[in-house]
């Protein structure tokens, strides 16, 4: 297997992650502020959360698009420097969950952001809400497949 | 010829831009590992800051459409440079390298304070208005601490002493090897009043200039998003970071420097200069990690009324000998 270029080492070890929330029920938003507590404490892994897009490498996003909320995140996603890649947490950001078919939502964040960016990566955290340790590990499996 | 190549080597790698980016890079850790004990976690790796840098001048740089764009993608290294120029003087200083300007206390001042003038004219450059708010909020803060630092500064510049056979001897020099000098013949100035007062101001004023905590109005995460550097990705954000680490290491050996002063020539003296540094810097964190951010109008209130106030009574004090 090729050794890692030194960019690509940085970058498994030191993701800093924006969080949108997209109208979800504010569950995996509770838990995504977990892993930053001690007893999680993501910045072992050099992950950090940053409070502007232009600095993320990663996009956390929880809960379904709402119609508002539809190009706030279309234009938060353009704003993120490339290399970036998008978590979905929550079974409502994989698949709609108990707002399928709802009239205000406008569909799961991952079409959503692939109206713009069609190379988009993305990794799926599903639960209601995921553990802090599942989405731990999904940004740890984000960072293993950008290698 | 060898002249060149002597002053090149000072400026990029020893005590310039290499070392002092190291340096700081060591001290961002320090400062990490020290706020993730106080909060009872682990912390990140040593080698965290380095990854950070590394990964930032790696990641694609977007200037917004709105932005300046020669001023926006500039200043960070015009911050950057002011910041290694002021590194490059004070190791100078505290080393006894080359020629020892008469004035250079001055033009540190002037050189410390370049980042925090990118970074207000960086803020302006990238045309976001959060990040105009922080710019105009960095630069109240300049206003408000650039006066006390500067008067605390001054008691340690202004020595009056008083010798053991009852004598009175004036010193004044604003050369910052003099000073290092002054102290080693008659003692530090920090175990006098006025020198504790003004040491307790300057460590303040360092701690705004650096925008920790209780003074972090600037970039406030929780309001302003990162404030002055919302709109900076990839490699200038990284310089801007770099600036920081840089400033981080500068400061405390400043401040060590003019009110705790010692020789560094030998062996004993260097690990006990060190460990007063790594001691300020620890000051800074966890002063850092206890005290809850401030309103930029409180923040100028304190700097200029009892900050001020203070430096100037240990100014006061300092010329009656105390």
């Amino acid at each position: 297997m090729k050794k890692p270029s030194l960019f690509t080492r940085a970058l498994q070890r030191s993701p800093w992650v924006f969080h949108v929330g997209t109208s979800g029920c504010n569950n995996c938003d509770i838990e995504i502020a977990d892993c930053l507590t001690p007893r999680f404490d993501v910045e072992r892994f050099g992950i950090r959360l940053v409070g502007s897009p232009r600095h993320a490498d990663v996009m956390l996003i929880s809960g379904p698009v709402s119609r508002a909320c539809r190009e706030p995140l279309q234009q938060a996603w353009l704003e993120m420097p490339r290399p970036r890649a998008a978590v979905l947490v929550g079974v409502c950001a994989c698949s709609m969950g108990s707002y399928k078919d709802a009239y205000s939502v406008t569909g799961p964040p991952d079409k959503v952001l692939r109206e713009v960016d069609p190379e988009a990566v993305v990794v799926y955290v599903p639960g209601c809400p995921p553990k802090p340790e599942t989405i731990v590990m999904g940004v740890v499996k984000l960072l293993e497949a950008l290698a | 010829m060898s002249d060149i190549a002597v002053w090149t080597l000072f400026l990029l790698v020893f005590p310039g831009m290499l070392f002092s980016v190291a340096l700081g890079l060591c001290l961002c850790w320090v400062d990490r590992k020290v706020t993730a004990l106080v909060q009872w976690r682990k912390g990140p790796p040593p080698m965290q800051p380095f990854w950070d840098v590394v990964k930032l001048l790696g990641k694609e740089v977007i200037a917004p459409a709105q932005a300046w764009l020669t001023g926006f993608l500039w200043l960070p290294f015009v911050g950057f440079a002011g910041a290694v120029l002021g590194a490059v003087l004070v190791w100078q200083a505290l080393l006894g390298l080359g020629p020892q300007p008469a004035g250079d206390l001055i033009v540190v001042l002037y050189l410390l304070a370049m980042p925090g003038i990118a970074i207000v004219l960086g803020g302006s450059a990238s045309g976001n208005p959060l990040a105009a708010v922080g710019a105009s909020r960095e630069m109240k803060l300049m206003l408000a601490y650039e006066l006390p630092f500067v008067v605390a500064l001054l008691v340690a510049a202004f020595q009056v002493r008083t010798l053991p056979d009852g004598e009175t001897t004036r010193a004044a020099t604003l050369s910052l090897q003099g000073i290092g000098m002054l102290q080693a013949d008659h003692g530090s100035v920090l175990w006098r009043p006025s020198g504790l007062l003004a040491f307790a101001v300057a460590l303040l004023c360092a701690h705004a200039k650096l925008g920790f905590v209780p003074f972090d109005v600037a970039e406030a995460d929780t309001e302003l998003a990162e404030g002055a550097l919302l709109e900076y990705s990839g490699a200038p954000l990284a310089f801007f970071k770099l600036t920081n680490a840089v400033q981080l290491a500068t400061l405390p050996v400043l401040l060590v420097l003019v009110f705790w002063g010692g020789p560094v020539t030998t062996a004993w003296g260097a690990v006990w200069f060190a460990a007063k540094v790594l001691l300020v810097v620890v000051l800074f964190v966890l002063i850092k990690n206890t005290n809850p951010r401030v309103r930029i109008d409180q923040a100028l209130r304190f700097f200029w009324g009892p900050a001020t106030a203070a430096a100037l009574v240990a100014l006061v004090l300092a010329q009656f000998g105390w």
